[in-house]
């Protein structure tokens, strides 16, 4: 056979292409806002995944500690305003003192089990994987019994944040508007998020605290001649990294939803890792994978709601709805092996640090 | 031991007098660490149970008694005929995925993909219940399905074996994904192929009409997987210390490159150790569907993957020591449901108490306080290191 009539058999594999292409293009003004959305716990995930990695601490407890920071920061919520009182919101996103409270918890509660999960793995040096699996084994289990016990005395919430609204003017504007609108019309935690990737990205590769993280993260011995404190090194990440956890759990309950439910990280923090894999252990790289995750979910929302017409409705009539949510793992999973763009860890990633000793 | 007669009045030497005290230290020490463990689980949870009345329940005062009516109310739910059959349905899932993960730790590999391989073992003897005609005898169903769930199970475990041996990929990374991708396979499957034709919502149908539920052999509902979990024991460890694969796995795990060195095919290990971790969790989705549930709709999930990973470490990898610790979960789990209809205690305090059980035990508060102590007495620390080594074939 020649190569000719093989390369008209992928003509019509072309055309659905473009089909798909042009189906995105037509609902991207409706999808990008829920895709920017779903992407930001996510995205703050695999931000303390990177703090933790690039310093040399693998931490599989993101989940838990996402789950803990979203229960933490409603039930001060809910505390604080059986307390004082909800009060007037203010004018920018709603702020309220019992929700800044919450906010507030819920990071120093992320903080803190961070810190269990260092001692654990630098100082006790238990192999990190256990003391991951045992943070999210007790976030589940504490934040479930805690919050049956709550939930039977029927609490009020503090109510969520509420989104920013961008300015008519900037939203009408040609061609960029509705972008900026679908990016921007998020609450304080998701626009925050958007400046800690930036933020990170640069203090990353661009400063002192950065090269030492990287230093740490792959000879940690090297690190330590030339002076860095690896063990203070990557006990610091770690607990600022329980901070970003913490921001995207408190998202889930008090952004997205004003309320808390048992297990509503739902394996957010697991697919911050993946992001992280996919976005090679930076900043910039994990938000990209996590809007790419994120709008292969959105993708498949849409196609359930507003199927396409043609080829492509018929040929995605057949592709089954949890086909896009099994997506991001695929992905992942392909990454890892290899396959494309192979991602390879930091070295000394998972490995506890010894110190050679004085004697 | 039988060393000494009853009727020896003398006292056996000192020395062999402090060789049967040793013998019996080695014999305790991995014992009494776990149990350690677990006795300051409970101190802490009941410090936590009366905290947590006090605070957030709305009693006006802390409720000193309300830990030991709990722990009570718990062992109450235990301790009658259907407590036991329902502590030995919860417990079959609990050891034969138990084993499957020490199976792993004993290679080095950290296997969390339990829930998918769990899910797709699941998937696999329900398949197999809606393909075998009707009419089929149970003699026949019953094996077929459990061994549609072995099969579907370490078809699960083989997937990331393949890719670490292949491409080096991290197994723990690619079953932590694999886990969702096996969740969403199975909603598929539930929603689509195994969905009942008429039904108003997605669900399969029912093991029981396709007579391939398992046998009742125990009190209202203790059925006969707790069978299978009893002869995997003796297998799994045969298997270990008895078998050419058995010295493999556990030279690759204590050290690969000395395996490697030494001629063993390590990457060959890895696939297979993998598949057989599958395998057991596929097995005991296999018994979950066909002793418990007996039919499956969307949203169908499990806790048997990651309470597997306990069970593992609380038996240090040790099949009879993961028969007991499967054995003392499922005891939690079983009387959890009486604790909170009785104690007003929520059940999910099994969850946390598992957590805590896992942090004293890998701290190792035990043979802290033993060495701080023999230190103290100016000799040397009372544990050998069989336990040292116990704990670094976990990790």
């Amino acid at each position: 056979m020649s190569s000719i009539p093989q390369a008209l058999d992928a003509l019509p594999i072309l055309g659905i292409l473009f089909q798909l292409l042009g189906y995105v293009l037509a609902n991207l003004s409706v999808m990008s806002q829920t895709t920017v959305a779903v992407a930001v716990p996510i995205t703050l995930a695999a931000l303390c995944g990177v703090m933790c990695e690039r310093s040399g601490v693998v931490n599989i407890g993101i989940e838990g500690i996402m789950l803990t920071a979203a229960f933490v920061g409603w039930m001060v919520g809910v505390g604080a305003s059986a307390a004082l009182g909800v009060g007037t919101p203010l004018p920018f996103f709603g702020v309220t003192l019992p929700l800044l409270l919450g906010l507030a918890a819920a990071i120093l509660v992320g903080m803190a089990v961070a810190l269990l999960h260092a001692w654990l793995a630098i100082s006790v040096k238990v192999d990190q994987i256990i003391s991951g699996t045992i943070i999210n084994i007790g976030a589940a289990g504490i934040t479930g019994y805690l919050y049956t016990l709550i939930a039977s005395q029927a609490p009020t919430s503090a109510g969520s944040f509420a989104q920013y609204k961008v300015p008519d003017q900037v939203a009408d504007l040609p061609l960029v508007g509705w972008l900026i609108n679908a990016v921007l019309s998020q609450g304080p935690i998701g626009l925050s998020t958007i400046v800690i990737v930036i933020f990170l990205q640069v203090m990353l590769f661009r400063s002192r605290w950065g090269l030492r993280t990287r230093a740490a993260g792959e000879h940690p011995r090297a690190a330590e001649t030339v002076g860095i404190d690896v063990i203070w090194l990557r006990y610091r990440n770690v607990v600022m990294s329980g901070a970003l956890a913490a921001l995207g759990g408190a998202w889930l309950s008090m952004e997205q939803t004003n309320g808390f439910n048992a297990n509503m990280s739902a394996g957010r923090g697991f697919i911050g890792l993946a992001a992280m894999i996919v976005g090679r252990w930076t900043p910039l790289g994990a938000f990209g994978a996590a809007l790419l995750f994120a709008s292969a979910t959105g993708l498949g929302t849409s196609l359930a709601i507003k199927p396409p017409t043609g080829d492509l409705g018929q040929l995605m009539a057949h592709v089954p709805g949890e086909f896009w949510e099994a997506l991001p793992y695929i992905i992942t999973i392909v990454v890892l092996a290899g396959v494309i763009g192979r991602s390879i860890a930091p070295a000394a990633d998972g490995r506890p640090y010894e110190r050679e000793s004085a004697t | 031991m039988g060393v000494s007669g009853p009727d020896t009045i003398q006292r056996p030497p000192a020395r062999a007098r402090k060789a049967i005290v040793g013998a019996i230290r080695a014999a305790a020490q991995p014992i009494a660490e776990p149990v350690v463990a677990i006795l300051l689980a409970l101190l802490v949870g009941a410090v936590g149970i009366t905290l947590c009345s006090g605070l957030l329940a709305g009693h006006k005062n802390f409720d000193v008694g309300l830990p030991a009516a709990a722990y009570l109310a718990l062992l109450g739910g235990v301790a009658s005929p259907d407590g036991i059959a329902s502590t030995l349905n919860y417990s079959t899932p609990l050891i034969l995925a138990g084993l499957g993960v020490g199976l792993g730790f004993k290679a080095g590999l950290f296997n969390i993909g339990g829930r998918g391989q769990f899910l797709f073992g699941t998937v696999g003897a329900m398949a197999v219940a809606t393909a075998v005609g009707v009419s089929q005898s149970s003699y026949i169903t019953v094996p077929l399905a459990l061994l549609a769930g072995a099969a579907f199970g370490a078809a699960a475990g083989f997937i990331p074996g393949l890719l670490k041996a292949t491409s080096g990929a991290h197994e723990v990374v690619t079953t932590i994904m694999l886990n969702y991708v096996f969740v969403f396979v199975t909603y598929w499957a539930i929603s689509g192929p195994l969905s009942l034709p008429n039904a108003h919502q997605p669900i399969t149908a029912d093991v029981t009409n396709r007579n391939a539920a398992l046998p009742i052999i125990l009190g209202q509902d203790g059925h006969a997987g707790i069978l299978l979990a009893l002869v995997a024991v003796p297998i799994i460890w045969f298997l270990l210390y008895r078998t050419t694969l058995g010295f493999e796995i556990r030279s690759a795990g204590a050290n690969p490159d000395a395996a490697r060195y030494g001629g063993m095919r390590t990457n060959r290990l890895i696939v297979l150790t993998m598949s057989i971790a599958g395998l057991m969790s596929g097995l005991a989705g296999a018994t979950v569907l066909m002793g418990v549930v007996h039919q499956i709709e969307p949203g169908y999930d499990t806790t048997v993957g990651f309470d597997a990973i306990t069970v593992a470490l609380l038996g240090r990898s040790n099949p009879v020591g993961i028969l007991f610790s499967g054995l003392l979960l499922g005891a939690m789990r079983a009387g959890s449901q009486t604790m909170q209809v009785q104690a007003g205690v929520p059940a999910e305090l099994v969850d946390a108490l598992q957590a805590i059980i896992l942090v004293f035990l890998v701290v190792n508060a035990l043979r802290h306080w033993l060495d701080r102590r023999a230190a103290r007495r100016g000799s040397t620390p009372a544990v050998d290191g069989g336990a040292a080594q116990a704990a670094e074939a976990v990790a």
